[in-house]
């Protein structure tokens, strides 16, 4: 298809992005402010030559996207953070089997059913720590309606060369706003689909990882190859197992494909801040009023500059930890009550670190971080 | 050993996940092999074209790892969404999901009835021993009134599911239920629901000695054997009513037996109206 301009909402980009990455089944349930996803993607999906199909439950929905992975069909669900409660579990079963995936989370305000109309940025801790046990995952966070599109196709990209889920955490003003949309032609879309084994299917150790990317290469169902995945902890052959040893080996493979591949996953912005005193470090709306306001900072002949998180997980520590070592003070204004401002801490100390955290649908207004920047300038 | 001595049931298994954790007297191993003779029955000399979705729980371990096939186990509850996912995206598999009744009937409860709503293409085989076992004998939602279990150390309080008409009533093209006691009915259903197009449902009631059979008094393994084989059969189209399982009261036979338009078949159709 060539090239295609859109004035289109960020949702709707994502379900453009999932298409165009090749997703062919999405498991749906409605939730807003998502809904538009699963609407798209309902009226796609068959004209696609794929499958939609709407369930009973958020729990149900992320379950069956898992298993249509292990056909070898690119595959997604999107909600938003009461749904995201409900597929923790599923998140687990699909880092413990590796299974490609994208999960789209339109944060909403909360906890609890919260403020399903307006936008927060609450969910960044959820995606990483939401599941029980220790796991590694990959977030993206877009902050345009093109980068719903971009960074989705990205999420397809990610989640099939490291065999893991990805979510991509967009707050509501991003999903929910509309903007121009340009849809490459696809052949300037690089897509990756997971690798699949080439030994002979008595050789076959279905999660026996191979050295470079630490990722097991991946049958489909109904191959030659013949595999048993399950959640529990297992083998190289997929064969449960209590030792001791196994867990450990598991376990931190699961980890380090994630982290020793942490250079390839990030991406990020950089921002005015060759000679910054004062770096902003920011993701998703916030980031847009934080660009506004370093302008007008350098129009005032104050060196700030923006940080611009594209992805929040794998955290990236280093960078932020260098960035600690070059500016004197680092903002973080969050729509929260504070979440990638604890990673920063931890990541950037002793550097100052100044919180801008607002747990409510309207983001820190660029006039807003403006003042910040200059309270800050003035110390 | 020549060939004639080799069980059949050998070449559909995994040796080397054998032998199976089951206790003796399980019922599992009697579910293990009716299913398997109705693949035999059927004509497969190996499972290839099958995929195993199971969940959590004793009779998820029944498919996993012991089927020499592709074989997925996933979280409690899930597994008839996992398998309905495999089955949307793959129409091509032959998915069967095996399973206890706490795993497919309580906290899979909803995803069952919805699939059987659906009618969509799968076979669900519910190895139900009445009990959470692997647990050590917890009350579930077909423990029987009265029984005293660890978490209802005075008599359960509450009404069984009968779980064959509830999935009947949910839409399933094939429901029957058969015992441990009566594993050549059993294989013959299960050969039905494997070639039924549509959801078809198989409970298999089944002894579990160590949690069901200690708990609730109800003897060992011969004696539950017994006492299912005692159980009244279904007359053909005899109406389904309405009734509260007890452990006299609980017939067995076919519950459904229709062929309505599947998911797979009506999806098809709704793509070609697009």
């Amino acid at each position: 298809m060539p090239e295609k301009v859109m004035f289109t909402m960020g949702d709707i980009a994502c379900a453009e992005g999932a298409l165009a990455a090749g997703c062919k089944y999405f498991g749906g349930y409605p939730i807003t402010p998502a809904t538009e996803i699963a609407e798209w993607m309902s009226q796609k999906m068959p004209q696609y030559g794929g499958a939609y199909v709407q369930y009973e439950d958020e729990i149900a929905s992320i379950t069956s996207v898992i298993g249509a992975s292990w056909t070898g069909t690119k595959s997604m669900t999107a909600t938003s953070g009461p749904g995201v409660s409900l597929m923790l579990e599923a998140i687990g079963l699909a880092v413990m089997t590796e299974t490609p995936l994208v999960l789209v989370n339109i944060m909403r305000g909360g906890p609890s059913t919260g403020q399903p109309t307006r936008g927060q940025q609450g969910d960044i801790m959820q995606a990483k720590w939401g599941s029980h046990g220790d796991y590694q995952i990959i977030a993206l966070t877009p902050a345009s309606v093109q980068e719903m599109f971009d960074q989705t196709v990205q999420a397809f990209n990610l989640s099939e060369k490291y065999r893991t889920p990805v979510f991509v955490l967009a707050d509501e003003t991003v999903g929910h706003m509309r903007e121009k949309l340009v849809i490459p032609d696809e052949k300037d879309l690089k897509l990756v689909s997971r690798k699949q084994p080439t030994v002979d299917p008595s050789e076959y150790l279905p999660f026996k990882a191979d050295e470079d990317d630490l990722v097991p290469p991946m049958a489909l169902l109904g191959s030659k190859y013949q595999f048993y995945a399950t959640g529990l902890t297992h083998d190289e052959r997929g064969y449960p197992s209590d030792k001791e040893h196994i867990q450990i080996k598991l376990v931190t493979r699961l980890q380090d494909k994630i982290l020793k591949n942490a250079d390839d996953i990030i991406d990020l912005e950089k921002f005015m801040l060759d000679d910054a005193d004062i770096a902003v470090i920011a993701y998703g709306t916030p980031s847009r009023s934080a660009k506004k306001a370093i302008k007008d900072a350098r129009a005032e002949g104050i060196k700030a500059g923006l940080l611009r998180l594209k992805t929040v997980w794998p955290f990236p520590e280093d960078i932020v930890a260098d960035l600690g070592t070059e500016v004197k003070h680092i903002i973080v204004p969050e729509q929260n009550l504070g979440q990638v401002y604890h990673m920063v801490r931890s990541a950037a100390a002793p550097t100052p670190i100044h919180l801008m955290a607002k747990p409510a649908g309207m983001p820190q207004l660029p006039h807003e971080i403006l003042a910040k920047i200059r309270e800050i300038d003035s110390i | 050993m020549t060939e004639s001595q080799i069980h059949f049931a050998r070449q559909f298994l995994r040796e080397e996940a054998l032998p199976s954790p089951f206790c003796p007297g399980c019922g599992n191993g009697i579910v293990t092999n009716s299913f398997l003779k109705a693949v035999n029955d059927l004509g497969h000399s190996d499972l290839r074209k099958f995929a195993f979705v199971s969940g959590i729980g004793c009779g998820a371990w029944i498919p996993s790892p012991h089927f020499k096939a592709d074989t997925l186990h996933t979280t409690h509850g899930r597994a008839v969404a996992f398998a309905t996912g495999l089955k949307a995206a793959n129409p091509e598999l032959e998915v069967v999901v095996i399973s206890g009744d706490g795993d497919l009937a309580a906290i899979g409860g909803n995803h069952l009835i919805h699939a059987a709503r659906r009618n969509m293409d799968l076979t669900v085989i519910c190895a139900n021993n009445w009990i959470y076992g692997m647990t050590g004998g917890q009350v579930g939602p077909t423990t029987f009134t009265g029984d005293r279990t660890t978490t209802s150390p005075y008599g359960n309080p509450e009404r069984p599911f009968d779980l064959a008409r509830l999935v009947a009533a949910s839409g399933a093209n094939f429901v029957a239920r058969w015992t441990t006691a009566h594993p050549i009915p059993a294989a013959r259903a299960i050969r039905t629901a494997l070639e039924r197009r549509g959801f078809s449902f198989i409970e298999m009631l089944s002894q579990c000695p160590t949690a069901y059979g200690r708990r609730t008094k109800s003897g060992d393994a011969v004696d539950m054997i017994k006492w299912m084989k005692s159980l009244p059969v279904r007359k053909k189209d005899e109406p389904l009513g309405h009734r509260v399982p007890t452990k006299d009261l609980l017939d067995l036979g076919v519950f459904a037996d229709r062929d309505e338009p599947s998911f797979l078949q009506s999806m098809e159709k709704m793509k070609e109206q697009i």
